[in-house]
């Protein structure tokens, strides 16, 4: 069943730019141009692209923030601008660089606050708030008003605030952005183990594709506004031709580089002791058999696929790739 | 992790008994949240206490040895002073820009994700800041000042209840007033043109420089029932003094009834027209 679908949405936006001394034209631009989704509840699903593509908006659209300028959308079955303050009943969501915390209360004000203002019955905000308490250590600073907490306690603050009622669906807009590694770990564990019980669905745009790599089977890439890929991320490495690599240390040169069917060599490095293969149709085994008998070997090793090597190739140019 | 999931089961109380309970606690959280600032409150007192002198020490000035002016005689010049400078920080006419550094910054966003709608949901915050401003700041001067100048004193039994009534439906219209000053930021994103004809006009046209009554009559007709501006300040205070015979208090006050339920019924209107066009700043 699907918790969310887009129909052609589209926003535009109208600036005014300088077009002369005095005059200002008018100019249209197209954050979001006419995006096709349908997610599943429970999936977790990871919505990337450049800066200015559009992700944002789309989420803003979803959320009801923003009015679209064409196409349908709906969320929980509701329509996000018309149903906004139904829609928010049912839905968390978590902006890295926003808080929908109140700056000057403790976070357990802001937590009480949140239960009235959500209308959740006392007795599971109390167990929805002792679960993140646990899962995430808000214990430290559970009294400490919003405005002095790091940005890693603020962001696990805000992630249970997100929570408490409950939503069906999360949507949370690059929630590590700034995070140390400690925090972006925490983060992620959490997020993960939301996932894993299957009953929330999560939309997550970060650009931080370890993020991606860690929580979501489905990626969603956008660009200018478009859909430029849509499947999981292995489907992405065979559409895109990324490969695993086999890196392998010699104990002396070769006198040229091996020809091995179906690896050729990416790259010879350290004076020739070092060679990389990408795998194409061999495998490692057929690799390191057929090195064997050519020198010897002192260390392999294996590289698996690099994701942003392939999404900066996607951000670059898209059509040259897809 | 089920437990921090599960969907909200269905509330059994009745809506309004959840509106209200809602509105409350976020009344509640208005007052915690000004209440932490209480060196702030402590300036602001004794700023207002100082130019509550220098008010007094004028408009008394002006009465001269006549020792009325404007239907006010000297006591009732002390009491609209002193009252006035309490007053001011309950209805917080000026220095609120919180909606509109929202807006600019694009942290509005996270405001419209709320199920409250937003007009109800500053409104209440506001209602809890001016609770606490009642305490810390309306209290001092209104103290302070019978120690050093003649006050007057209500007669009328109804006059306590009518005050107390004509100051929240003052807060309720200036919370109306600065919410749709702040709002001219959804179109302008800077809003400090706006809030400087509202810092100047409403100084002057809601009495807080000098009373209404020391204008003509012919303006300071038109100003009391074409604008909302006195409702904001020198209606109630001029309900404390006992200006006017009660009837015309009761009929003030039901202007300033009509003026805040006009007022806060244009901010849903100016907040619904500008969530069509908003734009999130900031991405």
């Amino acid at each position: 069943m699907n918790v969310i679908e887009m129909n052609g949405l589209r926003k535009e936006f109208t600036v005014r730019v300088k077009a002369g001394r005095l005059r200002r034209e008018k100019r249209t631009v197209t954050a979001v141009d006419g995006v096709d989704l349908r997610v599943e509840r429970g999936e977790m699903l990871g919505y990337i692209g450049p800066n200015g593509a559009g992700k944002s908006t789309t989420l803003k659209m979803l959320t009801g923030v923003l009015t679209p300028s064409a196409g349908h959308a709906r969320v929980c079955g509701l329509r996000p601008v018309p149903d906004r303050t139904r829609l928010a009943l049912r839905i968390g969501v978590v902006f890295g660089q926003r808080s929908q915390l109140w700056w000057d209360l403790p976070l357990r004000d802001s937590f009480a606050l949140l239960r009235h203002v959500y209308r959740v019955p006392a007795g599971e905000h109390a167990a929805r708030l002792a679960r993140c308490r646990s899962l995430l250590d808000l214990d430290e600073f559970l009294d400490t008003p919003v405005r002095q907490l790091s940005l890693g306690q603020r962001m696990r603050g805000e992630l249970t605030a997100a929570l408490l009622h409950g939503p069906e669906v999360l949507f949370l807009d690059e929630p590590t952005i700034g995070l140390d590694v400690v925090s972006k770990q925490a983060v992620r564990g959490f997020l993960a183990e939301l996932g894993r019980a299957g009953d929330t669905t999560l939309v997550l745009t970060t650009h931080d594709l370890a993020d991606i790599e860690r929580l979501c089977r489905r990626l969603v890439v956008i660009d200018h506004g478009q859909v430029v890929h849509d499947g999981s991320i292995a489907a992405l490495h065979s559409r895109y031709g990324s490969r695993r690599m086999v890196v392998a240390e010699l104990d002396a040169a070769l006198p040229a580089p091996p020809v091995l069917p179906g690896a050729p060599v990416q790259r010879v490095e350290a004076d020739g002791r070092r060679l990389v293969f990408a795998l194409e149709s061999a495998s490692v085994a057929e690799v390191v058999a057929g090195l064997a008998g050519l020198a010897t070997l002192r260390d392999i090793s294996i590289v698996e696929p690099d994701i942003e090597e392939v999404v900066a190739r996607l951000y670059r140019a898209p059509a040259e790739v897809g | 992790m089920g437990s921090v999931t599960a969907t909200v089961a269905p509330p059994t109380d009745p809506n309004v008994t959840r509106w209200f309970r809602t509105f409350g606690a976020i009344v509640a959280s208005g007052f915690r949240r000004h209440a932490t600032y209480r060196q702030a409150a402590v300036a602001g007192v004794v700023t207002n206490t100082v130019f509550g002198f220098l008010r007094c020490y004028i408009f008394l000035a002006v009465a001269g040895a006549a020792g009325t002016v404007a239907g006010y005689d000297r006591a009732q010049l002390g009491t609209f002073v002193w009252a006035g400078q309490g007053l001011l920080a309950v209805i917080a006419i000026w220095g609120w820009t919180e909606l509109a550094d929202r807006i600019r910054t694009g942290e509005i966003a996270s405001d419209l994700l709320r199920p409250v709608h937003p007009v109800t949901s500053y409104l209440a915050t506001d209602l809890g800041r001016a609770g606490f401003a009642s305490l810390a700041r309306l209290l001092p001067p209104v103290v302070i000042g019978p120690f050093f100048f003649e006050v007057y004193l209500p007669r009328h039994w109804a006059t306590p209840p009518l005050f107390a009534l004509s100051v929240l439906l003052a807060v309720l219209g200036c919370f109306a007033c600065r919410y749709l000053v702040n709002a001219t930021a959804y179109w302008l994103q800077d809003v400090r043109g706006p809030m400087i004809l509202w810092t100047l006009g409403s100084g002057v046209l809601a009495g807080l420089y000098f009373p209404l009554g020391f204008l003509p009559g012919w303006l300071e007709a038109t100003l009391r029932y074409a604008t909302p501006f006195p409702s904001l300040l020198q209606v109630p205070l001029d309900v404390l003094v006992e200006r006017e015979p009660m009837p015309t208090e009761l009929g003030l006050v039901g202007l300033q009834l009509g003026w805040a339920v006009l007022l806060l019924a244009l901010c849903r209107l100016v907040q619904r027209r500008a969530e069509h066009r908003l734009v999130v700043q900031g991405g």
